[in-house]
């Protein structure tokens, strides 16, 4: 059988190329798939080329900073003293010293702004799947999208306006925290939503169907089931929070002594060590920097992968 | 027969959970909890604004200069005189660079994680590039002015101005280390993952048949990709996009260890091998000096366009976002 009119449309018959080339190509005008044959390899090899490097690419900046944090702090990490050691009484000229009253405020700071986000950023996830949509929760889901573009300085800004501003109160560890709650909640909030809205219908219905409450099933059925998936909020969350500066810099004073009072006086923390001698040109100093850099890069790193491998390994079977 | 529950229970089904006027109290409260917990964070966001608007219109209020085209920011002395002309340029124009490089980038990646790579390499890759969102901003920074400077000064700047100069936006003006070229490269390299990871996630989503449809008509694997996966995820990319300028608009830290910030009265230039400083980096550089209300007030209003700048495109990303959906499920 053949086609008198190829471009009466498949219903005239067979499918012809220039069918499927109208299907592709609304506008049927000069197009690469008219090309000759030679050309359109040599295009599509070219293309894969191009996407091989833009990996490549994107890859060489992470190999290059881990290679270089690595190569300039390494050495200080093997030392024992870099973990049992602060840098009280070491000058900028002297070896010696750790890291230790750093790496307590950083998990210090960590670990109080992960007590408020935690509850926070799970019930808000919980308002927002276990409960019907509304205008109010509506609302929610477009503010938790607003408070992940926040921009650190500008959440900083807002508590000490709070803090120091208006309750006139000093610069303190526990106001670094409050600012990184900001940060920390939308990321809680959006991945606990995610695994809440994977963990199957039936689960719920059955469990409304024995006449459990709905508290309960969310607390005792729902939740655990998607726990992988808040762990792994969790951890994320607070690998950005451990990371962040800018906030350490309005409201986070360092100081070389280990200090763990939430509410008075300076606390230490990694980024504000990196900062208080990222200036300095004196060898000492600057293998301190590259060493903390190092410690505070192994510290989110873990806790990236440790996050990701979680929500792997648990995926909800659906 | 319709039940075959035991008869001492079928006696009195509604009694076989005892305390359930507690349970629908205790139901009560708990949806009370989790809708405070849900109006906490829009409250939040309302106080931030608020704040900032309230602490910020004194200063306002008191300014000699006018805060939208002036290029001074004085705020030591009896008089204030501040205006965000320099700042606002130097952030937009940093961004928006940053973007115009990690896009095609981010794209060229995510095409190669979702189409290219074989699967069973495809999953580490895409986790190692998610690795780099995970690195600290002061650490880019370190990296950027103490490792990839030399060479993005040698290499591309010195280059770019000799053989362009006479374009205003290549012109040298004597900064030959922190300049916003550099900055724009350090945060496309930060934005880049955020990219990357929203454009793979609509790339993969590509209905399986069109992309068969393309294949079996013997289309190449770019003309596939061209033809079916670019255009199913062009709003996608876009609103990536647009969350990634907004992080770059806000990034702080980096920027404030890269750029190097020019003397008052410095003369005004289109270049990019200019120095200069973002709003999000003229707060950082002077929180040390937060002691008087008025002084601060001059930062946060800085601080409130910045909010403002940020929850616009973050804003429109998610429009973007939510008309893809309705009409992915149209």
């Amino acid at each position: 059988m053949t086609v008198e009119n190829p471009m009466a449309g498949p219903t005239s018959g067979r499918l012809t190329r220039t069918d499927v080339e109208r299907l592709l190509t609304p506008d049927p005008g000069p197009s690469l798939l008219v090309a000759t044959s030679l050309r359109r390899r040599v295009v599509d090899r070219l293309a894969r080329v191009a996407m091989v490097l833009a990996f490549a690419v994107a890859l060489a900046p992470l190999v290059w900073i881990l290679g270089t944090v690595i190569a300039k702090g390494g050495h200080l990490l093997l030392q024992q003293d870099w973990w049992s050691e602060t840098q009280r009484g070491i000058t900028s000229r002297r070896v010696g010293g750790g890291a230790l009253h750093a790496i307590t405020g950083t998990l210090l700071q960590a670990a109080v702004t992960a007590a408020i986000s935690l509850p926070l950023g799970v019930l808000t996830a919980v308002y927002l799947v276990e409960y019907p949509r509304t205008r109010v929760s509506r609302a929610v889901s477009f503010m938790v999208d607003i408070l992940t573009g926040v921009p650190s300085i500008v959440a900083a800004l807002f508590v000490y306006a709070l803090w120091v501003t208006t309750f006139g109160l000093q610069r303190v560890a526990f106001a670094v925290s409050l600012s990184l709650v900001l940060l920390m909640v939308p990321v809680v909030v959006r991945s606990t939503e995610e695994m809440l809205r994977l963990v199957p219908m039936d689960l719920r219905e059955a469990s409304d169907a024995l006449g459990v409450p709905r508290w309960r099933t969310v607390v005792s059925v729902v939740l655990p089931t998607a726990l992988s998936g808040i762990i792994t909020g969790a951890l994320l969350g607070l690998a950005r929070v451990m990371g962040e500066t800018a906030p350490l810099l309005i409201l986070g004073p360092y100081t070389k002594q280990l200090a763990t009072d939430l509410f008075g006086g300076p606390m230490a923390t990694l980024p504000t060590m990196i900062n208080q001698d990222r200036t300095e040109a004196l060898q000492p100093a600057v293998d301190r920097v590259w060493a903390a850099a190092l410690t505070l890069v192994l510290l989110v790193l873990v806790l990236n992968v440790v996050g990701r491998l979680v929500s792997r390994r648990h995926r909800v079977a659906t | 027969m319709t039940t075959t529950v035991t008869p001492s229970a079928g006696a009195a089904p509604v009694e076989t959970f005892h305390g359930r006027g507690r349970d629908r109290w205790a139901d009560r409260l708990f949806r009370g909890t989790a809708t405070g917990a849900g109006l906490v964070v829009v409250a939040v966001v309302c106080l931030v604004g608020a704040f900032l608007v309230v602490r910020a219109v004194p200063a306002l209020a008191q300014n000699h200069a006018n805060f939208l085209t002036s290029r001074v920011f004085e705020v030591d002395g009896g008089t204030l005189r501040f205006g965000i002309a320099d700042l606002l340029w130097t952030t937009l124009v940093s961004s928006v660079l940053a973007l115009t490089i990690a896009v095609p980038l981010a794209v060229g990646v995510a095409l190669f994680l979702t189409q290219y790579a074989p699967p069973r390499l495809a999953g580490p890759a895409a986790a190692v590039i998610d690795l780099l969102a995970a690195v600290p901003s002061i650490v880019y920074g370190l990296w950027a002015v103490k490792v990839l400077m030399p060479y993005v000064r040698d290499d591309v700047q010195d280059p770019l101005s000799r053989a362009l100069g006479w374009i205003p936006l290549f012109s040298d003006v004597g900064i030959s280390s922190g300049t916003v070229l550099l900055v724009s490269i350090v945060l496309a390299i930060m934005i880049l993952p955020i990219i990357t990871a929203l454009s793979r996630e609509v790339f993969a989503r590509t209905p399986r048949a069109h992309r068969e449809a393309a294949l079996a008509l013997g289309a190449t694997r770019w003309e596939t990709v061209r033809t079916t996966v670019l255009p199913f995820g062009r709003g996608g990319v876009v609103a990536a996009s647009m969350l990634g300028l907004g992080r770059a608009l806000g990034e702080t830290v980096a920027v404030m260890i890269v750029l190097s910030t020019l003397a008052p009265g410095a003369a005004w230039s289109f270049s990019l091998l200019n120095g200069g400083e973002t709003f999000a980096s003229r707060i950082a550089n002077n929180a040390a000096e937060f002691d008087s209300p008025e002084k601060t007030g001059a930062f946060i209003a800085a601080g409130l366009v910045l909010f403002v700048l940020t929850f616009v495109v973050n804003a429109i990303a998610r429009l973007v976002v939510e008309r893809q959906a309705r009409r992915g499920t149209a």
